[in-house]
């Protein structure tokens, strides 16, 4: 049995349609996203290389400085997503705000947060990792090949 | 009390009338254009409940209690309640129940449920069945942020096509007992997929439905748009109204200009309260409808008006496996009766 | 000078990331894996430590300097433990990251609420 015929619609009024609807589709505002990405990315990694510089004044060699310095950022991420203003800096900073690692926080914190009515187990536990954990997953995997890859060439 | 079909999906109804009805909102709700139509307004989303879900169903409740005190009834005067609302197996919905115990209808047309259950009780009000209906509906915006979408303060942009769950409940009474507004007619919808797949522009996905449904009323009852003084839509918004103007105009040649509004356009000031392209969900539609509109048939500046909800039906799932999204739209005319009709 | 170009290159690869992400039908947890496994690839060339040395923060705050820091951890377990160092390393430079974001994720759950 096919599909009664009154409820076929013809196709090229579908595309006509979803062509129309493409033309006038409100767009993003590109470049504004992307100025404001830049802001709002240079900012927080400033903050980051003078969250870095202080550790270093403090004594700790540039690479051992890195440490402390993802937890303070981390930190503050997380006080920021606690507060319920990370989620404005995003709005108007996009990828500014989700790429540096104060947005990892923001992932990690948001989920926690929100899965709490779910309960400790369940909810807060097993929800923890649901936006932070596939960039693990891949991040980590990747890490993996390319350290193969070094070590096969002895380049490691 | 008759009901009379006609065309392949629509019916005349006699008998069925529209008694009190109720809206209670969200606070970003109440500071919109249609504020003073409301009949209650949260000063927050709900804070004072355990959990979002649950401040659904008190949004819920209370515009229950309200449409009952309107009425002059009690819960022992209703004889079945038809509702719907977006959360996972009708949870806002059928937990209210709970409490008030009377038979049950849980409907789902995601954001046209409010629509399908005024269609339904309807249908069945008008064939003689029960004599009294409570016809519900409610979304609460972070509880459907919480399934749909991200965690709640995990940033992210939204697209400028993205709707804006309201949070927001409507209830109207409807009753064989004669009053001023009549149920006239009403079309039940059909599923259309038309190919959408992105699901922050529900506009999209829906408005082929919303017109669907829309001419295919006005052919079966043997009318034009010029019949009524408003066509309304649940929650196509700014996009959406254009795009179900441009669909009819082009492919169906029916002209709706002013005529054609649209809730979820009305609800917000779209510019300065930030919400893209309109207020969304099964709330939207049932607080405007049960707030501004039935308002305004009852004081006669409106007499006759053709509400199309629209729903897109998706969940979660069906996106992230790639379905497309379909759309589902139902039609209901409500007219009023002038002095000794 | 390091601090001009911690704000250039942090600015600028976020503001890449941004340029995928509206040019793109890709959702941000897409473009964010995208960008780690990038971090990591291209350290993997020995592109991003040249990066990291002259922006600094620039290079390690966003998420691309995340891929990097499991490269660099798994390079150095190499050294020290041979091919063990392939499955002990990554997690080990990571840990204080991910840690610290657990802990205080763990600890606003039980202080904050979500809001609108």
């Amino acid at each position: 049995m096919g599909i009664d015929v009154r409820n076929k619609v013809n196709p090229d009024r579908i595309r006509r349609f979803q062509d129309y609807a493409n033309r006038i589709r409100p767009q993003k505002t590109v470049g504004i996203n992307l100025a404001w990405a830049f802001l709002v990315g240079g900012a927080i990694s400033l903050f980051g290389q003078g969250v870095m510089w202080a550790f270093e004044h403090e004594g700790f060699s540039s690479q051992a400085a890195a440490t402390p310095t993802s937890i303070v950022l981390v930190g503050m991420g997380a006080l920021l997503t606690g507060l319920g203003w990370y989620d404005r800096i995003v709005k108007r900073g996009g990828m500014g705000g989700s790429l540096p690692i104060t947005g990892f926080a923001n992932a990690i914190v948001a989920p926690a947060m929100e899965y709490r009515s779910e309960g400790l187990v369940l909810g807060i536990g097993a929800k923890l990792f649901t936006v932070a954990g596939p960039v693990l997953v891949y991040g980590m995997a990747m890490a993996f090949l390319v350290g193969v890859a070094r070590y096969l060439l002895g380049t490691s | 009390m008759a009901v009379q079909r006609s065309g392949e999906s629509s019916y005349q109804i006699e008998g069925v009338y529209l008694g009190q009805t109720a809206a209670v909102v969200g606070p970003k709700e109440g500071e919109g254009p249609l504020a003073d139509w409301f009949d209650r307004i949260w000063p927050d989303e709900g804070t004072r409940y355990p959990s979002y879900e649950k401040a659904e169903q008190a949004l819920l409740s209370e515009a229950e209690s309200i449409a009952l005190d309107k009425s002059n009834m009690t819960w022992s005067d209703v004889d079945v309640v038809v509702g719907g609302d977006l959360l996972d197996q009708l949870i806002t919905t059928n937990f209210d129940a709970r409490s008030h115990s009377r038979p049950m209808l849980g409907v789902f047309s995601a954001c046209a449920s409010f629509t399908e259950g005024l269609a339904l009780a309807s249908l069945i009000l008008g064939q003689g069945g029960p004599s009294t209906a409570l016809v519900t509906a409610a979304s609460h915006h972070l509880s459907a942020e919480r399934q749909f979408r991200f965690p709640l303060e995990l940033g992210y942009q939204r697209s400028p096509t993205a709707s804006w769950t309201a949070t927001a409940s409507g209830v109207a009474v409807l009753s064989t007992r004669r009053s001023d507004l009549r149920i006239d007619s009403l079309t039940i919808g059909r599923v259309l997929d038309w190919g959408s797949h992105d699901p922050n522009d529900m506009a999209s996905a829906m408005a082929p439905a919303a017109v669907d449904t829309m001419v295919r009323h006005l052919e079966a009852m043997g009318e034009t748009q010029a019949h009524y003084d408003a066509i309304v839509t649940g929650d196509l918004g700014r996009f959406g109204l254009t795009l179900a103007q441009h669909l009819a105009a082009e492919e169906y040649h029916v002209s709706l200009g002013e005529k054609l509004q649209d809730c979820g356009e009305m609800l917000y000031d779209i510019q300065q309260q930030d919400v893209h392209n309109g207020g969304s969900g099964p709330g939207c539609s049932a607080g405007v409808f049960s707030g501004y509109f039935a308002e305004n048939l009852r004081s006669g500046r409106l007499h006759r008006i053709l509400l199309v909800a629209t729903g897109a039906l998706f969940s979660p799932k069906s996106y992230q496996q790639g379905e497309s999204i379909p759309g589902i739209a139902h039609a209901i005319a409500i007219t009023r009766q002038e002095e000794g009709q | 000078m390091t601090f001009v170009w911690a704000f250039v290159i942090g600015g600028l690869m976020c503001a890449l990331a941004q340029w995928v992400l509206d040019n793109s039908t890709l959702t941000p947890a897409h473009v964010l894996v995208l960008f780690i496994v990038l971090g990591a690839l291209a350290s993997g060339f020995g592109v991003y430590q040249k990066l990291v040395q002259f922006s600094g923060a620039g290079a390690t705050v966003p998420l691309p300097g995340f891929g990097y820091t499991l490269v660099e951890g798994i390079d150095q377990a190499v050294k020290q433990k041979g091919v063990l160092g392939l499955f002990s390393g990554g997690f080990t430079a990571a840990a204080s990251g991910i840690k610290a974001a657990l802990i205080f994720g763990l600890a606003a759950a039980l202080i904050f609420r979500p809001k609108a």
